[in-house]
């Protein structure tokens, strides 16, 4: 509503301004204005990050220097305090298209790594939330004892402690990708046991006294009234999930026990200063999230479409 | 009812009489006159047999310890673990009769509302214990909850210099500084549909993204002091708060911002007067998911490099050393501070937003 009145007042100041004035009251525009400021700033930030480190290699090398020198050479550093952004994209085309996918070398590798303990932890994870949702919605007493533990179970800073429950998992033989999606699973099953909970009491009395009259019983009426009125829920739920999924795997990797992941890559960066490094296994995994959560929107369009509701 | 109580409760003299073990016998006795009166009386009733059948299981955990250490710790056999299947339907008989439990009085309500989860926790955390010790399971898999309390008492020093790092340092000072600057920029934001158009989308994006790892740059560039987990915890906290912030401020409802211009009030008055307090549940929230997010952050961030002092330090160098007991003693203390954290924000919350909705229907 905002964004049209914004737009028609623009609009009625000028007939050749209103192109850019409906352009800039769309939603891409202001994101691509945004995007790019914050490209710029970022381009700002590197010159004067990296420009004290610069100085003073250029005085070790006694070469005399003016400000496009300086420019120039900040933004081409080896291991610049923030890296360039082209930088980062030409680490990143380096280790994910030039490289075979097999090497260890690739950053397609160390995703796919991530990305299977993820999908393994939120596939456990999504199913155990929802178990419990269903147990908690019929079983007054699993309510009542059980729901403040669900929430008391997210003040553990799990996160925190992942790389000390990989470790101790890892000695007793456990190692690969289990301990790393045990972690994802714990983080997954909050926020779908919480949305789905929400879900399956969604429906109103007089739906569920309707489903009684029909004299349906409570498999039935879970599988034909709850369990499609909690769809919209499970599915803002697994976005959720999905996304924190992902920072269980990565965080999961970073103890020096796991040689590969996003996560190893992290820790290899530090531990080597190679600034661009890090920042290209960043990168890789925020695309990562992203497309995970869109996979998710998209999975819950057909299933809704599907299912009749709107499009 | 009456057979699922004499049940277990055969099995459990069974257990007694083949474990001979006769000191303990004394311990157990209540549970079975408390079970056999229930069981001659044909079920539990209201809340006080529930509760009755309650107290004597926590006094048969007495007994159990006390089998752990004389009997065989770590080789217990089946007579052991039938018994404990007892006290688990006594337990359950126990709170599910008190769940059952309604009062029309509210203090009595909220009791039983405390007391299940309660007793429920204590089952768990017992159970934790049996299985340990019971089953002998390796300390460093997973040490007896009796022996992570000894170690947590044992290096309270110890403990007090990590929490004072980790969160009165640099916890405390993210956690301020990330939600003050995602306010600010919210409110800046809401006054320019522009940004909110520009900035919103990204907000959502990135908090989607795995935010704890710049974690390695932060310590880079802020160096290994608390500094650097501070500005981790900005980052982290500032996007949430920002979102929330800003779905809050368009809560307030059409009607009462026309009866605001009616009133004549600006923009100044009418931010602080309605909007703002319209977006207070909004904002409890953020702080609320805030809390946890910061403490996270702080402790992942020393992972990556930190002075000798700190939650995260101990927790990767005990690791190491496998003192796994040291390592659950730092994580009770996290569990402690983080709810403490997030109890003092819901507490804040319930006093200045006392008219919402959802606590008004608990009244």
């Amino acid at each position: 509503m905002t964004t049209e009145a914004v737009g028609a007042g623009r609009a009625a100041s000028g007939a050749e301004s209103s192109l850019v004035a409906r352009a800039m009251s769309g939603r891409l525009a202001p994101v691509a204005v945004v995007v790019l400021a914050i490209i710029a700033a970022w381009y700002v930030g590197a010159v004067a990050m990296n420009a004290q480190l610069q100085i003073d290699a250029f005085e070790r090398q006694e070469v005399a220097w003016d400000t496009g020198d300086l420019v120039r050479a900040t933004l081409s550093q080896d291991r610049p305090l923030l890296p360039a952004l082209h930088q980062i994209l030409v680490e990143m085309k380096k280790t994910i298209i030039d490289q075979k996918i097999t090497s260890k070398r690739s950053l397609v590798f160390h995703a796919w790594v991530t990305l299977s303990s993820t999908l393994l932890g939120f596939a456990i994870g999504s199913v155990l939330g929802v178990l419990l949702a269903v147990g908690i919605v019929h079983v007054r007493t699993l309510e009542k004892s059980l729901m403040p533990w669900v929430i008391a179970s997210q003040t553990i800073p799990i996160l925190a402690i992942a790389p000390m429950v990989v470790v101790v998992l890892g000695a007793i033989g456990l190692r690969g990708l289990l301990p790393k999606a045990i972690i994802s699973t714990y983080l997954c099953f909050f926020p779908v046991t919480i949305g789905m909970v929400k879900g399956l009491r969604a429906p109103d009395p007089i739906e569920l006294d309707l489903m009684r009259t029909y004299s349906a019983s409570r498999w039935q009426t879970l599988w034909m009234l709850r369990w499609p009125a909690a769809l919209p829920f499970l599915f803002t739920s697994l976005k959720v999930a999905v996304a924190i999924a992902l920072v269980g795997a990565i965080v999961g990797e970073l103890p020096t026990g796991a040689q590969a992941g996003l996560g190893a890559r992290l820790l290899a960066g530090s531990y080597y200063g190679q600034t661009i490094q890090i920042w290209s296994a960043l990168f890789t995994a925020a695309i990562l999230a992203a497309l995970l959560v869109m996979a998710v929107g998209v999975i819950e369009r057909l299933t809704m479409a599907r299912m009749g509701g709107r499009p | 009812m009456l057979v699922a109580l004499a049940l277990p409760l055969s099995g459990g003299e069974a257990a007694v009489g083949w474990r001979d073990a006769a000191s303990v016998w004394p311990l157990m006795a209540p549970l079975v006159g408390v079970c056999a009166w229930l069981g001659w009386r044909g079920g539990v009733g209201a809340g006080q047999a529930g509760i009755l059948v309650l107290a004597v299981a926590v006094g048969t955990m007495g007994a159990l310890a006390l089998l752990n250490e004389q009997a065989v710790a770590g080789r217990a056999a089946s007579g052991f673990w039938l018994y404990i299947l007892a006290l688990w339907v006594a337990v359950w008989r126990g709170i599910d009769g008190i769940a059952r439990f309604r009062s029309l009085d509210v203090r009595a309500q909220r009791l039983v509302n405390l007391v299940v989860p309660a007793a429920f926790g204590l089952w768990l955390i017992f159970l934790w214990e049996v299985v340990t010790v019971g089953f002998g399971v390796p300390q460093v898999l997973l040490p007896a909850p009796s022996m992570v309390a000894d170690r947590f008492g044992g290096s309270l020093d110890i403990l007090w210099a990590d929490f004072r790092q980790t969160f009165l340092k640099a916890v405390i000072a993210g956690y301020v500084m990330g939600c003050g600057a995602g306010f600010v920029v919210a409110v800046l934001v809401d006054r320019v549909p522009f940004l909110q158009r520009g900035l919103l989308p990204l907000g959502n994006l990135v908090s989607a993204l795995p935010i704890v790892g710049v974690a390695p740059i932060m310590v880079m560039w802020f160096g290994f002091d608390w500094p650097s987990k501070a500005a981790v915890v900005v980052i982290m906290t500032f996007f949430p708060m920002l979102v929330n912030t800003v779905t809050g401020l368009a809560a307030a409802g059409a009607l009462e911002r026309d009866l605001m211009r009616s009133y004549g009030a600006g923009y100044w008055p009418t931010l602080v007067k309605l909007r703002l307090p319209a977006a207070l549940p909004f904002i409890f929230n953020a702080l609320k998911i805030n809390s946890t997010l910061a403490l996270i952050g702080a402790i992942v961030a020393e992972f990556f490099g930190t002075p000798i002092v700190g939650m995260g330090f101990r927790i990767s160098t005990e690791v190491g050393r496998l003192n796994v007991d040291m390592v659950w003693a730092e994580i009770a203390l996290a569990a402690l501070a983080g709810s403490t954290f997030y109890g003092l924000v819901a507490l804040g919350e319930r006093v200045t937003t006392f008219w919402h909705p959802s606590f008004r229907m608990q009244r």
